[in-house]
């Protein structure tokens, strides 16, 4: 059983490795400025509204990119939602294969939107497993009776 | 905590209500807190056409002014939204006799100088780039406190004298609060 002090440490650099690596960037720190002791699951309700919504834009533009005649313009829409939503917080990588998209999108580059959309549920689904694993270690500081830094 | 009435309308007549208007999901909750760490009463809707319902301008309703528990001293209102975006919005209330005062913010991703322009010409106070600072809501809080001469006369702590500068710029009869600010300074700043 870990004590408290190596919790701490273990969750310090993984927050750390997290902005390192360009998963997350100043948006999240923000987000996590919000959280004080009268809203402490701040960070955690936005992180969880923003999985619920970015799942139901990744199944309208899979949707979207399988029609015989693709709707660019719906498409872009989606992307530009899920960019705007990432961005919200801090999720870097997510938004700059938005960008990337959406470029595509205006072009009507049917086989880079589909790239794209790879490559956002990649993203995307690394960062909801990195958050998870973020929040899993702060219940666990928590738990065992320490702070989260 | 609050009973209708008298009693109530005292007690928010301190709090600035802020109306955010954003499809965003995420947003909303994000501004929501950003404008609640700054203790400001926030009702939050999804769209332009909840928004005007929420002002009572949906067609049907009569303006009812006693009813100062609702007043909205801020909108804030993103730019892109589906249906009636936040130029429309915009357009809407400035076009109301009634509604026209409230200052409305435009909040955008999207730093299109034609976009900021067309905003600002159309009675926009500012344009503000997001993600939404805390440092933006702060700024448009201290302008509305200070501005804001004409709404809070029932309470005697908020009628003291104003500055000098506040008088020096009150010349206009608009009671808007942003109206000293030059306009070329409500564009966004270069984040960073």
């Amino acid at each position: 059983m870990e004590g408290v002090a190596q919790l701490r440490r273990q969750l310090v650099d993984y927050l750390t490795s997290l902005f390192q690596e360009g998963f997350l960037d100043n948006q999240f720190t923000q987000l996590q400025q919000l959280q004080d002791e009268s809203n402490p699951d701040f960070v955690v309700e936005v992180v969880n509204l923003f999985f619920e919504d970015s799942e139901r834009l990744l199944n309208e533009l899979t949707k979207a990119l399988d029609q015989p005649s693709v709707d660019f313009k719906k498409v872009d829409s989606h992307v530009h939602q899920l960019k705007g939503s990432s961005s919200s917080i801090g999720a870097q990588r997510v938004q700059n294969v938005c960008i990337a998209f959406r470029n595509y999108c205006e072009e009507h580059n049917i086989e880079g939107c589909l790239n794209c959309l790879q490559q956002v549920k990649q993203e995307y689904s690394l960062v909801k497993n990195k958050l998870e694993t973020l929040f899993k270690l702060e219940q666990q500081l928590l738990a065992a009776g320490g702070s989260v830094p | 905590m609050s009973t209708a009435g008298l009693v109530s309308r005292r007690d928010c007549s301190h709090q600035l209500h802020v109306l955010a208007v954003d499809d965003s999901v995420v947003d909303r909750k994000f501004v929501e807190r950003l404008l609640k760490i700054s203790s400001c009463k926030v009702t939050a809707v999804e769209s332009g056409i909840r928004a005007l319902q929420f002002l009572g301008l949906d067609g049907e309703k009569k303006e009812t002014a006693g009813f100062d528990g609702l007043k909205v001293n801020l909108i804030m209102t993103d730019y892109s939204m589906p249906g009636m975006n936040g130029f429309e919005l915009l357009k809407k209330i400035k076009e109301s006799s009634t509604l026209k005062e409230i200052p409305v913010v435009i909040m955008s991703s999207e730093n299109i100088l034609t976009r900021v322009d067309r905003c600002l010409e159309e009675g926009a106070e500012e344009f503000i780039v997001k993600p939404v600072k805390l440092s933006d809501v702060k700024r448009l809080k201290n302008i509305l406190t200070k501005g804001d001469k004409g709404q809070n006369e029932e309470d005697p702590l908020l009628s003291l004298p104003l500055s000098s500068h506040d008088l020096a710029s009150s010349s206009t009869s608009s009671s808007s609060p942003f109206k000293f600010l030059d306009h070329r300074s409500k564009r966004p700043r270069l984040q960073g």
